[in-house]
């Protein structure tokens, strides 16, 4: 990393330290209470604690295994569903208007309803992750599809391409950018299905690790239970971006 | 042997909204067996629509369009197809793109890196095969087409105003190219133009078409020798370019005053 680069990182991350700084020093002067906001070394130290005694990596994984499980079935569902949509004119007048009846409802309604179906475990979370996110993709999906270009589709088809080839070939191609946006929309959302719902129904997870720290009164960890689901999000995130740029590496 | 029969082809085209338009009226032409021939008409005459029923990409619904005497039912790599805007794949390189064709006949592999190589140097585009389109200007660009379309050898080429997206100096530099690739392996060329100088100095027919609906006006024979270096500025063609611009101009004027212009 030249230089240049590396202040161009700092100033990024700047706002960032001063907010630090702001909140160790809001609770360390007793600006506000302490118990309600636990300065930022105690709150490391607790994550420090927590990461010894296994619990965070514990629950963490019970975490990350609903996200991923989930947010795979989205994704290979969505996208099939939307491609589907855009490919073949019967599913998309049998589907269409239920993906536009769905896709604005809270996800987090389905909490109750996945809980009722498979209980507490990891099965609901899976369910609820793989049916709040799987919309967005199946959107973006359906509009990057339907957006490939006619002459790109002729081309191919002078050039010899069976049906079948101009779906994976064409179609999938030019899905790509929209379906990647959409996915990116469900990798937030996941975030959030997946806190409310340990939260409310679980036994292990990063979500119930919060909520039993809070019912407990040991703020500090619980404080360093968010900041580590805040971190995971971002981190999520970047890599995400990250690989999206690459897979569309071709676009200038 | 391959020659292009159109029979009293009529079409219609249907917008998404709005009333039918006649686009092409009673059109019948002949296109011979490696000859370079160029529709020449006013935007708007239906000469891409003409290249399009050729090419297999809009149904023929009245009259008869064949090849060797079979109709045609859909595109084939036996035509091949270029495009004004390059239609190259955006995710490929310009290997990749080139290559794709050739992936299709089900070559084997030497055979088909070697053939992409061939047809990537013949345009002059070495260096840059493993470039995106993104990466290229727009003459580049319609080098890689070209080549991907001559890679897979089609008997028939239809150019689709392959040069109109380019800028003046990249024009004449690409007609003459495709001149000399033409010369140097003749194949059946159908190449839609509005561009007079351009029709006069490729094809050795120029077929000029009425506006809207789109009709066979005049069928003019421009084939002379057109290999001297200042053949654009000989009497020939300019008297012959004169001719074809004195047939061309009712045809605009009438399709400016159609749209109201």
């Amino acid at each position: 990393m030249t230089r240049n680069a590396l202040i161009a990182r700092l100033v990024k991350y700047l706002p960032l330290l001063l907010l630090a700084m702001a909140w160790e020093g809001a609770s360390r002067f007793e600006l506000v209470s302490s118990s309600a906001l636990p300065s930022l070394t105690k709150v490391a130290q607790a994550w420090w604690d927590l990461a010894l005694g296994g619990d965070l990596v514990e629950n963490g994984a019970a975490s990350l295994w609903r996200l991923a499980a989930g947010l795979a079935i989205a994704i290979v569902v969505g996208a099939a569903l939307g491609i589907g949509m855009a490919w073949w004119r019967p599913a998309d007048i049998a589907l269409g208007p239920l993906v536009e009846m769905f896709y604005p409802l809270p996800k987090s309604a389905l909490i109750p309803v996945t809980a009722l179906w498979l209980g507490f475990g990891d099965g609901s979370k899976i369910l609820l992750i793989a049916m709040g996110c799987m919309l967005p993709v199946t959107l973006g999906a359906y509009n990057g599809a339907r957006s490939s270009e006619r002459v790109l589709v002729w081309s191919a088809r002078s050039l010899g391409a069976s049906k079948l080839r101009i779906l994976r070939d064409v179609v999938l191609p030019s899905a790509l950018p929209e379906m990647l946006s959409g996915i990116r929309t469900a990798l937030a959302i996941s975030f959030v299905l997946l806190v409310a719902s340990e939260l409310i129904v679980a036994r292990a997870g990063l979500g119930y690790l919060i909520g039993f720290l809070g019912s407990n009164g040991t703020y500090d960890s619980m404080f360093a239970v968010v900041l580590t689901v805040a971190f995971m999000g971002f981190v999520a995130d970047r890599m995400y971006l990250l690989i999206m740029r690459r897979a569309l590496a071709w676009r200038d | 042997m391959t020659t292009i029969s159109i029979d009293r082809v009529r079409h219609l085209y249907r917008p998404a909204r709005g009333r039918p338009v006649l686009a092409l009226e009673d059109v019948s032409l002949e296109v011979r067996d490696k000859e370079f021939l160029a529709l020449l008409g006013p935007s708007g005459c239906g000469k891409s629509t003409l290249l399009y029923l050729m090419g297999g990409f809009l149904p023929v619904e009245i009259g008869s369009i064949s090849i060797d005497g079979k109709p045609i039912a859909g595109p084939g790599p036996e035509r091949g197809v270029v495009f004004q805007h390059f239609a190259l794949f955006p995710w490929k390189t310009v290997r990749q793109n080139v290559l794709y064709g050739l992936e299709r006949k089900g070559l084997p592999r030497d055979e088909r890196e070697a053939t992409a190589k061939k047809f990537i140097d013949l345009v002059g585009l070495s260096g840059f095969e493993d470039n995106y389109p993104s990466q290229l200007s727009g003459g580049m660009k319609q080098r890689a087409a070209i080549a991907r379309t001559l890679a897979v050898d089609p008997a028939v080429l239809l150019m689709d105003e392959p040069f109109g997206a380019l800028d003046a100096q990249t024009r004449a530099l690409m007609q003459a190219e495709l001149l000399n690739i033409w010369r140097a392996s003749p194949k059946t060329v159908v190449f839609v133009t509005h561009d007079v100088q351009e029709a006069v100095y490729l094809a050795g027919r120029v077929v000029v078409m009425s506006a809207r609906p789109g009709k066979v006006k005049a069928i003019v024979d421009t084939d002379f020798d057109k290999t001297a270096p200042d053949v654009l500025r000989s009497p020939k063609f300019g008297d012959m370019a004169d001719h074809i611009w004195g047939l061309v101009k009712e045809e605009a004027i009438k399709a400016q005053m159609g749209r109201g212009v």
